[in-house]
């Protein structure tokens, strides 16, 4: 029998699931005239009398003091009614195989109470008028499903049970490859979607013909998935032909080798004993030492593809597959904070100005926050850092980077299978869902992506990795296993390929614990069902560390061996389903060559206005008021960011606790004093003037974020993720080369090392607008750059608010001509202008600078400036301490060519207000700590510019010494207001 | 030494730090899984401290804390009930709250009957992690013993106080259950400043449920009925509350330590401490 109970808020109390609905359309333009009422409930298959079931609902599913429930068989007339509603019931339910985790909590908590239930589904249900017949469709689209993951039924339920898969018929298969001809094998390549390159297709082929026979499907989709840009990174890591802006020409081997590792290589190499790197770029993620007993791990990943097509699952299982990462990191480290930044179109877009197939940005961005919310909260690792960018080139395809930090035991840094270990899977049971998944996300995206890769999206189930993350620990402190990796993409073809790459491994894939039945050996094989990881455990352990799992109630299976054979083979019920050298896996794939080409925009001055002068008030306010400065408490709050108590500098800061920190401080052990930080540095808008600046101002800014808590320049660690349009575009490819090279010269001149990294291409978007014509929407170059910083004592730490009227405001660093890219430029629609650069060794010394002073005790508040410069960050200083302060732009230290204006305040003035400059810091100081402050900051340029007032406004007096005037002169509390209001949903 | 048993089950988060809390305030703290204790419940004979820590249990994929409420209900009721009894203590943090809550523990709900109170949706129906201020009342709860108030980060989705009905809010105020109430913060720029007393209860008959007392968001983060963020029961030994103290111990975890704000202990060392010397 199946039950259905359905769940509504009782009386006098709130219809959060209406609401919502009600919400969502309104923001698409259906709001006059809807009349909503939300259910949620469950679908119960079971043999239980009234009774029994009445009091699953009561004690089980239904808190009683703030719900009704109806109870009834499945498609019983009670369940159509809903009280003040004339309507039909619409029922929202996940698709089979859709990973449903309140389901199987359900399934597992009925078994309390000595019942036993054979399937249970979750659903939502709504009674809906004023949607109009022709809207219907897709009012259900995009207000309360997506097609991606779920399905919607109105009326009556169908069906009277819920279907679980039905048995698996073993049949080999084998795809005829040998007799293709050219266009066979492209036509392979893109309906198998192994979106594999033609030479590579050419390479499978002709390994086949020398074998003498035809690659089964297993085969295949292994070197799909081993091969793709995913997991191989072929064209970073792949041969580049590369013409620069002069003509110059280069060749790379491996461009990621020869820019990004060559200079952590070469520091390395420079420190010599006082090297703290551990591992870099070659483990799931960069370790480096902490302290005297402990390492730490950090790796950022992106999940744009599936945000894309399902903005929850997408987040969800972004965060929670990097969080796998320094899990499955040396022998499992222990996470201990997460960063996560997104880019999206702007919020306020028009729904009907959407191409097809594009989700609305503002559900995009609500939904994937939702999802690094409802993942980071439930596995107790607190979210820290983070943040947003908006452009309108992220339509169709927004950025989801995820990272965490770990820590690790330093004598459990190095993993090593050994031949004789079993293969153990651990953790989650594999399912249909995420097939495809590393070759989708090689793909670009186009309107019909979500039908075509519906099986690449998938949903989290955050309690089944932090029952893993408790296991693994467990079974690492008590050396229950040799080697650790995560299943990713790929799945078990990339774990499991992966770690026996050095012995061979045989592995039996009938035995892997399947969710349902149904699944070919080849979707077991590639399956990428989320909360697995793959272990290398001897014989000799085995029997402990199954105790252990069973004690945890945490699956775990042997599925195969480490044998050695160079070989990778696949059985199912004895057969052997796949026999691949693992040489030819590795190293087989022919190298991508491409061409490279680079060409900055020209700079060109900026056309100020003539006739009417930049009004700095309002040019302040709305730069506050723009989307990429804003407040993003929003997003903040939603984020448990300090379990594990280890919070020392929040993201939010100051006298009201709403300031924008610099970057989060944590400690990672609360036994010690000693504290990681992380923060992030990203300017997508300079790579439209030029991706070299762009690279180089993103690491400053992300090393001056950790500078300004006080973290020690001489131990940060930094990470790349490269998010890039389709580089076989020469140009494209040009950028990214040109981003890679400056990245390799600003990290080695900083000696802050590359110690793990991520790239993502192919981020475009592609459709058919309404004329006919075909559409690309290509991301803008958009590197992040995370920087992982340490501090010996973290009471030594600083926060940007103001501290104390009467204390002096200093202005660390060289103010230039630099609005290319500006914020002042985008609010105030002006073209032109020269980009932020870098003086690499300026830029060491103001940091090491910067630390000397903090250090010292001198320093009462730091805030680095960037978007926005000096007066976006006097003016967030000033609001967060709720002080004033007075400002004089003459005392600032610059390299403006002040002939060049002829000395016109008036353009002056929004210089050196507004110029995003790199390497520059606002230091609050006491009076009394001038001559340390001063003494600590040596010959990096800097002059006390102002002081901090109780008055509550913040005055900045312009730059003509003839004619003082405040040119900027407003309430802190219009400034806060302005900052607030974008963001404050 | 006192010893304090630290129950996590899958979802639970927050046992560490709670661990290392009472570890500071000189118990012997062990962290066990709720297994150990279904297989063998004498467990409990070990320990003087029972503490449900913080995080979501089971996913609180049925409502918050509901799976594991449930689970202590059919199978460890008896024993920590017994334990109750031999003058032990009970502390629930969170979802260790809304476990308590949940399980009948802190009101001796009949099973079957409608519960005496419930932990529902924040009134902004989402997720918040903010600091508060709190205001103890009464002198009944052994963990709030010499304090008068509070300033404690709060982190959840679930926290809102809503009795069955007028009646059962009335009967816990008037016991003096109601130990723990959120607080109006005084002026942007000093809320370092002790906490306000909130109102007193309101006098019989009048209605509490009118929602007339209660602060606004986000003094009162959640919507809590009568700013209710913690409860004892009768006993004053079994007490669970919203808030986090385990995340305040140390001066460096308060949002405006660089400002001067905060002290050494953190404001939530003191219930840590409390519980220990409770027993000598």
């Amino acid at each position: 029998m199946l039950w259905e109970i359905d769940i509504r808020p009782a009386a006098g109390q709130v219809d959060r699931g209406a609401a919502q609905a009600a919400a969502a359309a309104e923001e698409l333009g259906y709001g006059a005239g809807l009349k909503i009422s939300a259910a949620r409930g469950f679908l119960i298959e079971g043999e239980f009398s009234r009774e029994q079931i009445d009091r699953l609902a009561n004690e089980l599913f239904v808190d009683r003091i703030v719900e009704t429930a109806a109870v009834a068989p499945a498609g019983d007339d009670i369940l159509d009614a809903c009280a003040g509603s004339q309507a039909t019931p619409t029922y929202v339910l996940p698709k089979p195989g859709v990973m449903d985790p309140a389901a199987q909590s359900a399934l597992a908590a009925i078994q309390d109470f000595e019942l036993t239930a054979t399937a249970v589904r979750t659903f939502r249900k709504y009674w809906i008028e004023g949607v109009g017949a022709s809207d219907w469709k897709s009012f259900c689209g995009k207000v309360l499903a997506n097609d991606a993951i779920e399905q919607v039924i109105v009326g009556k339920l169908p069906f009277r049970q819920i279907e679980l898969g039905s048995a698996y018929q073993f049949s080999r298969i084998t795809v005829p490859i040998r007799e293709l001809d050219e266009g066979g094998l492209k036509r392979l390549s893109r309906e198998g979607q192994l979106y594999l390159q033609p030479a590579e297709m050419q390479t499978i082929q002709s390994h086949f013909r020398d074998l003498g026979r035809d690659p089964t499907d297993a085969e295949l989709e292994t070197l799909a998935q081993t091969w793709s840009e995913h997991c191989s990174h072929k064209t970073l890591g792949g041969r580049v032909a590369y013409r620069g802006p002069e003509g110059e020409e280069q060749r790379f081997e491996s461009l990621l080798k020869e820019t990004i590792f060559a200079a952590t290589r070469q520091i390395r190499r420079e420190l010599g004993e006082a090297d703290w790197c551990v591992s870099v770029f070659e483990d799931n993620a960069g370790i480096v030492r902490f302290d005297e007993e402990h390492n730490l791990v950090f790796k950022v990943e992106t999940h744009n593809h599936p945000s894309a097509l399902e903005p929850y699952g997408g987040a969800n299982t972004g965060l929670g597959g990097v969080i796998r990462d320094p899990l499955g990191t040396g022998l499992g480290a222990k996470p201990v904070c997460n960063t996560d930044v997104f880019c999206f179109a702007p919020p306020d877009r028009p729904a009907e100005s959407l191409p097809p197939g594009v989700l609305h940005p503002k559900r995009v961005m609500r939904q994937v926050v939702a999802g690094v919310r409802d993942y980071g909260n439930r596995m107790g690792i607190p979210t820290v850092n983070g943040a947003l960018y908006f452009d309108e080139r992220y339509l169709g395809n927004p950025l989801v980077y995820c990272g965490t930090v770990g820590i690790l035991p330093r004598d459990k840094s190095r993993k090593q299978p050994r031949v004789g270990d079993h293969i153990v899977a651990l953790g989650g049971r594999t399912g249909r869902d995420g097939i495809h998944g590393a070759t989708f996300s090689s793909a670009e995206l186009t309107s019909e992506s979500e039908s075509l890769s519906g099986g690449a999206v998938q949903i989290g189930n955050a309690i089944t990795e932090k029952m893993l993350l408790d296991v693994v620990l467990a079974a690492r402190d008590r050396d229950l296993f040799n080697a650790i990796t995560d299943c990713g993409a790929g799945g078990f073809s990339s774990a499991v390929g992966e770690m026996g790459e050095r012995i061979g491994a045989e592995v039996w894939l009938d035995r892997a614990p399947l969710k349902y039945e149904g699944l070919s050996y080849t979707e077991i094989w590639i399956s990428e069902a989320q909360e697995r990881m793959v272990l290398s455990v001897s014989p000799a352990q085995w029997p402990e560390l199954e105790r252990l799992c069973r004690s945890e109630g945490v699956e775990a299976t042997i599925i195969g061996r480490f044998s050695p054979t160079s070989r990778l083979q696949l059985f199912y019920g004895g057969e052997m389903v796949a026999d691949l050298p693992m040489e030819f896996l590795h190293n087989g794939r022919p190298p991508v060559v491409r061409e490279a080409v680079y060409q900055p925009a020209a700079e060109t001055p900026i056309a100020w206005p003539v006739d009417a002068p930049v009004d700095n008030n309002q040019a302040l306010l709305a730069i506050l008021g723009s989307l990429n400065v804003a407040s993003k408490e929003w997003v903040i709050r939603q984020y448990d960011h300090e379990v594990q108590g280890g919070s020392v500098i929040k993201p939010l800061v100051g006298a009201a606790n709403d300031g924008p920190s610099d970057a989060a401080v944590v400690r990672p052990r609360l036994e010690s004093r000693r504290g990681l930080v992380v923060s992030c540095g990203m300017n997508p808008r300079y790579g439209d003037w030029d991706t070299r600046h762009m690279a180089a101002s993103a690491i400053d800014e992300a090393v001056r974020n950790c500078v300004a808590v006080g973290a020690d320049p001489s131990r940060i660690a930094i990470l790349d993720n490269f998010c890039w349009g389709d580089c076989e575009r020469p140009e494209t490819l040009g950028a990214l080369v040109r981003a890679a090279l400056a990245c390799r010269e600003m990290a080695v001149s900083l000696g802050t090392p590359f110690i793990s990294g991520k790239d993502s291409l192919n981020n475009e978007f592609r459709y058919v607008d309404s004329s006919g014509s075909p559409q690309t929407i290509a991301i803008p170059p958009s590197l992040l750059i995370s920087a992982l910083g340490q501090v010996a004592d973290v009471a030594k730490c600083v926060s940007m608010d103001l501290k104390a009227a009467g204390n002096l405001l200093y202005l660390v660093g060289e103010t230039k001509d630099e609005l290319g890219g500006s914020h002042l430029t985008m609010v105030q629609g002006l073209a032109g202008g020269a980009v932020p650069k870098v003086d690499p060794a300026r830029a060491k010394e103001t940091f090491q600078a910067i630390f000397r002073a903090i250090d010292g005790g001198w320093v009462q508040a730091c805030h680095d400036l960037s978007e926005g410069g000096l007066a976006v960050a006097a003016a967030e200083m000033a609001f967060a301490g709720g002080l004033g302060a007075k400002i004089y732009l003459a005392q600032a230290p610059h390299n403006v060519d002040l002939a060049a204006y002829g000395e016109r305040s008036e353009t002056i003035d929004p210089i050196l207000l507004f110029s995003e400059s790199n390497s520059r810091f606002l230091c609050e100081v006491r009076p009394g700590d001038v001559g340390h402050f001063e003494a600590a900051l040596g010959d990096v340029p800097h002059a006390a510019v102002g002081e901090v007032h109780g008055g509550g406004r913040l005055q900045i007096v312009d730059f003509h010494a003839d004619n003082p005037d405040h040119t900027i002169d407003l309430e802190i509390e219009t400034l806060r207001a302005a900052w607030k209001a974008p963001l404050a949903w | 030494m006192t010893s304090v048993l630290v129950l996590r089950a899958p979802g639970t988060n927050c046992d560490r730090e709670t661990a290392f809390a009472f570890e500071r305030a000189g118990a012997n703290a062990e962290c066990q899984h709720v297994n150990r204790l279904l297989e063998k419940p004498r467990l409990l004979d070990d320990f003087q401290i029972l503490c449900l820590p913080g995080g979501f249990s089971y996913g609180d994929d049925l409502g918050s804390g509901k799976i594991l409420a449930n689970q202590i209900r059919h199978h460890l009721a008896d024993a920590i009930r017994e334990f109750r009894e031999r003058d032990k203590l009970i502390l629930g943090i969170c979802n260790g709250f809304q476990i308590l809550v949940k399980s009948g523990l802190l009101f001796d709900d009949e099973p079957g009957g409608t519960p005496t109170a419930t932990l529902d949706w924040n009134g902004s129906a989402r997720f918040e992690d903010r600091w508060v201020q709190l205001s103890v009342m009464g002198e009944r709860c052994v963990f709030l013993r010499g304090i008068q108030s509070l300033y404690l980060p709060v982190a959840h989705g679930e926290g809102r106080f809503a009795p069955r009905d007028e009646k059962a809010l009335c009967e816990i105020l008037d016991d003096q259950r109601a130990a723990l109430r959120y607080a109006a913060r005084r002026e942007v720029g000093h809320f370092e400043a002790a906490g306000n007393a909130v109102l007193a209860p309101a006098a019989g008959g009048e209605s509490k449920l009118s929602f007339g007392g209660e602060l606004p968001f986000p003094d009162n983060p959640n919507g809590s009925a009568a700013n209710i963020a913690g409860v004892c029961d009768r006993s004053g030994r079994v007490f669970g509350l919203m808030p986090h103290p385990e995340r305040y111990i140390d001066r460096t975890q308060h949002p405006r330590w660089t400002r001067g704000g905060g002290s050494d202990p953190g404001d939530g060392q003191q219930i840590f401490k409390n519980a220990v010397e409770y027993f000598g």
